[in-house]
């Protein structure tokens, strides 16, 4: 047998990833590095218009080209034209225009695909598109959603005669309504917050191979992915392959933040030419097509309202949400609003809450999830209110919230919106964020700063906000008319030589699963965590899986791995209690070794039980072979991250420049299983958080063109846009999983973006700013500001 | 089609190629370089830096055929026996998630420390502009680049 290294604790402990020695040495498997023989590159003709009907379209010239074996435009694709699926239809008349892989006569984005070619070379392919001929007669474009619902507006599906695609309320009645609490109020305050469209942008850019030359006929797709298990199905659904004959992998990928949670025209593409030619197909996006084509984020028009006591009690809120929802629906585009519906009311004890949302069509790129998915936006609009409230009221923003907040002796406690928060310390996360920060001494200088005129001027931004993660339980899902299920699956394998296969469902991307997973595996069957070996992404070895997304993958796939590991124990302890001559109960089991109670010399370790399940020889009567076990864990309820981050904000009056003096933030995401990935989680969640607020913004002309499609027009931060972070916790473990663990992936992306606003609005408030649009660029800072100093707001 | 001959990790490579290649499809698509990667098409995001006769660039943005005769040094060709202090100082300090812009962020930092052995945390986010990163918020990239600079410094190069 192999040299067995001893089991030390793992959970809690900051162990370096795994991952690491391949992506530090350019050993990866990136989907653009696999080259087959025979394959044929795709590129894809992408409409530069926003909106036209296709008058002419002959691809034939296309073929005329070097290496070129075939082109297509819809007509030519014919059947194989298949739909990109959407799988939340929220309500029963929400209006699903088809989503064609190739636009049929009519383009209604800026890049939306509208003939291919194929050849022996990417190059060959890409050169070939000049081959073919297209002429477009323009349309009028729809941009702005406000625009898109009115009367008379251009459409965006002009056959379905509107462009709303649902309208969705949630709206107790009678004692609970918001009208009746809003009667009894000595203030409301209403605002309307414009949450802009963001694009994805990581850094991987897509790319997808199907290849059909599998081992039994079978269809293999690298692709990629955070979903390779939810992509399997759904290319089986639009595609008419079998299932069983799809084998999805998604090998390393580079970053998805909800942009690679999607079944892309450009995949059903490449599977369905590949099933039809018997040839290799491969796809690798261009950063410019990346831009206009994969899915964008956020773009939603917030209009607020809350109501309270003149002594800073809430008594009620309203939100009317218009959500763009872009051109087409694509896999939950439609879904992403609820999503933050049930948290604006947030960490606030309240009497009444009235939720509405319309989503709209417009000529722009689809709208998906993107890190956070519906829960920034809610917390944008709940934080930057509780801080317009408070500057209404005369109190100090922090006061208003303390008084509203749920106290931690009042868990588990139900929200206004109906969801029950199991457990939170919002006191204890603010003191020690507010000690960090040294609140009051900046609190002091502000008063300082605003007294002498500086022209730098101190703003100080609050955000104490909470998320749902944990996606999701499946009956849940299932009311909200959600498609699929919210369960995760892990298989556990004790091998022969005792190392380990730990088979997972969840799909990382940067997130360090083969780190993480073996560290919660190493302490359940006390086997070293470098002797385990998480084995994902690749439907053929992980057939059972729900992939990565909305901070899912520790809440429900760590119960997972914890049920597999006890259910490999439990049967370890019927083959050690056999060979030991005790009963099983007699056995203790510490550190992957069994002992027999009052006899610690007898004793078997778990990896010599793993070979005497193999060799079989001796096993109890009915016992079957194999040391493995599996489960699939449906969550029985959400978990609920939750935080305080402090931003102190330096802002140039003169110039409307921003700058970040200080940044704290302390998160309770309940027990750590590696607080070295907690904090890299939490500093790339600021990052793209703070992005939103500073630098980030999709913008698109009125003609639907998009200006913003490369990475020199759209301003993803580079290290000097940003400062270093104070990043701290708190514990308080969920009651919901039995690892206490409730999920980091977003908490930086949902938290930091009102928190750094609310610190500009901060700085300028003695101007007479009360709000500041993001991306709060200096120019924009500059103009809100003169705009304020000549009364103009 | 041009002839070209460039060293790439150590190893001299004579090939034919279209005078309007670049490096990076070179590096990945005849040399199999594939360790060097393509993240954008502005020259914006670095994620395809390599050493070009050991000072950074970014390998989209030069011609196979202008770098004939020179010497390549990809991320796959950085370390000797050992890692080198930057790739060592990545993991220790977390400054990686998904890896992509890796490749690109490391061998900048090889050159920012030959050019600047002590840098400060400005000089650290300012010599690494023109790497972009959408996964760290760099706070963890500057840490590895700090770690790397001290252990350089105490000869272990």
């Amino acid at each position: 047998m192999t040299e067995l290294a001893e089991h030390v604790a793992a959970i809690g402990r900051p162990l370096k990833r795994k991952e690491d020695a391949r992506l530090l040495t350019g050993k990866t498997q990136w989907t653009d590095n696999i080259q087959l023989a025979g394959a044929l590159h795709m590129a894809i003709l992408r409409s530069p218009m926003g909106h036209a009907k296709i008058t002419k379209l002959d691809v034939s010239g296309a073929l005329k080209y070097p290496g070129v074996e075939a082109a297509y435009g819809a007509a030519e694709l014919g059947d194989l034209n298949a739909s990109v699926p959407c799988v939340w239809p929220v309500t029963d008349d929400m209006v699903a225009p088809d989503f064609p892989a190739l636009a049929k006569g009519e383009v209604r984005h800026m890049g939306d695909c509208v003939a291919l070619v194929l050849a022996g070379t990417a190059a060959q392919a890409a050169d070939a598109l000049e081959g073919i001929v297209v002429e477009y007669s323009a349309l009028p474009a729809v941009i702005n959603m406000d625009d898109a619902i009115k009367e008379g507006s251009p459409l965006v599906h002009s056959d379905k005669g509107t462009n709303k695609c649902y309208t969705y309320k949630l709206q107790p009645q009678g004692d609970g309504a918001y009208e009746a609490v809003k009667a009894k109020a000595d203030i409301v305050v209403k605002r309307r917050f414009v949450n802009q469209r963001l694009i994805p942008a990581f850094m991987e850019p897509r790319a997808v191979v199907a290849s059909p030359m599998g081992t039994s006929g079978e269809l293999t797709i690298w692709s990629a992915t955070q979903v390779p298990h939810v992509l399997r199905v759904l290319l089986a659904l639009v595609t008419g392959v079998s299932e069983n004959k799809l084998r999805v992998v998604a090998p390393d990928v580079g970053g998805g933040f909800g942009g690679k949670l999607q079944c892309y025209r450009e995949e059903i593409l490449c599977v369905a030419l590949a099933n039809k030619l018997g040839r290799p197909i491969k796809w690798t996006e261009t950063r410019s097509e990346d831009m206009m084509a994969t899915h964008h984020g956020r773009d939603q028009l917030q209009d607020i309202e809350i109501a309270a006591t003149k002594d800073g009690k809430l008594l009620g809120l309203k939100v009317d949400l218009i959500a763009n929802m872009g051109a087409y629906l694509q896999i939950i585009t439609p879904g992403i609003p609820l999503l933050g519906m049930f948290m604006y009311p947030a960490i606030y004890k309240m009497d009444a809450y009235d939720f509405s949302c319309i989503g709209v069509f417009t000529n722009t790129t689809p709208t998906d999830a993107y890190r956070g998915a519906g829960r920034p936006e809610s917390t944008y609009a709940i934080e930057r209110i509780m801080d317009e409230l408070a500057n209404e009221l005369g109190m100090e923003p922090m006061e208003l919230r303390k008084k509203n907040w749920i106290k931690h002796e009042e868990f588990p406690y139900t929200t206004v919106a109906g969801l029950t928060y199991d457990s939170g310390n919002y006191e204890a996360a603010t003191e020690k964020a507010m000690a960090l920060f040294n609140y009051d001494e900046l609190r002091k200088e502000q008063v300082k700063r605003r007294a002498s005129g500086d022209k730098v001027q101190l703003g100080i931004g609050i955000s104490t906000f909470t998320e749902m993660c944990g996606l999701a339980p499946s009956r849940t899902l299932g009311a909200l008319k959600y498609v699929a299920g919210g369960w995760e699956h892990c298989t556990i394998r004790v091998l022969p030589t005792g190392k380990v296969e730990l088979v997972t469902g969840t799909s990382p991307h940067g997130q360090g699963h083969e780190t993480a997973w073996s560290q919660i595996a190493s302490d359940t069957l006390g086997i070293p965590v470098d002797d385990i070996e998480v084995i994902h992404g690749d439907t053929r070895t992980s057939p059972y899986g729900m992939d990565t997304y909305g901070s899912r993958s520790l809440a429900v796939g760590g119960q997972a791995i914890l049920r597999a590991g006890e259910k490999v124990v439990e049967k370890a302890r019927l083959i050690a209690a056999h060979q030991l001559e005790c009963s099983a109960n007699d056995l203790e089991f510490d550190n992957g070794v069994f002992r027999v109670k009052g006899d610690p010399s007898k004793e078997k370790a778990i990896q010599a039980v793993a070979f005497e399940a193999f060799s079989a020889h001796d096993l109890p009567d009915g016992l079957e072979p194999t040391l493995q076990a599996e489960s699939t864990v449906d969550p029985q309820d959400f978990s609920y991250p939750h935080g305080t981050h402090l931003c102190a904000m330096e802002v140039d009056t003169e110039t409307g420049k921003s700058t970040i003096r200080s940044y704290v933030c302390v998160d309770d995401i309940g027990i750590q299983i590696n607080p070295l990935i907690v904090e890299g989680q939490v500093h790339g969640g600021l990052a793209q958080g703070i992005a939103q607020a500073l630098y980030e913004g999709a913008v698109y002309d009125s003609d639907g063109q998009l200006l913003t499609a490369s990475f020199a027009d759209y301003l993803v931060p580079s290290a000097p846009d940003l400062p270093s972070f104070v990043t701290d916790h708190t514990v308080t473990p969920s009651t919901t999983n039995p690892l206490g663990t409730k999920g980091v992936g977003e908490a930086g992306a949902i938290a930091s973006t009102p928190a750094v606003i609310n610190a500009i609005v901060d700085a300028l408030r003695p101007y007479g700013v009360n709000d500041v649009p993001m991306p709060a660029l200096p120019m924009t800072v500059w103009r809100t500001l003169n705009a304020a100093r000549q009364g103009g707001k | 089609m041009t002839k070209v001959s460039i060293t790439v990790d150590g190893v001299l490579h004579e090939s034919e190629v279209e005078p309007r290649t670049l490096l990076v499809h070179y590096l990945r698509e005849q040399v199999g370089k594939v360790g060097t990667v393509v993240g954008c098409d502005t020259s914006s995001c670095g994620a395809c830096t390599i050493l070009l006769d050991g000072r950074s660039a970014k390998s989209c943005s030069v011609l196979a055929i202008q770098a004939d005769g020179s010497s390549v040094t990809t991320i796959e060709g950085l370390a000797g026996d050992e890692w080198h202090p930057v790739q060592a100082a990545f993991k220790e300090c977390h400054g990686l998630q998904c890896g992509y812009c890796t490749p690109g962020m490391v061998l900048s930092a090889v050159d920012l420390l030959s050019e600047n052995p002590n840098p400060s945390e400005a000089e650290i986010r300012e010599g690494l502009e023109g790497n972009l990163c959408r996964c760290t918020g760099y706070h963890n990239i500057v840490k590895s680049v700090a770690l790397a600079a001290e252990t350089m410094k105490g000869g272990k190069k």
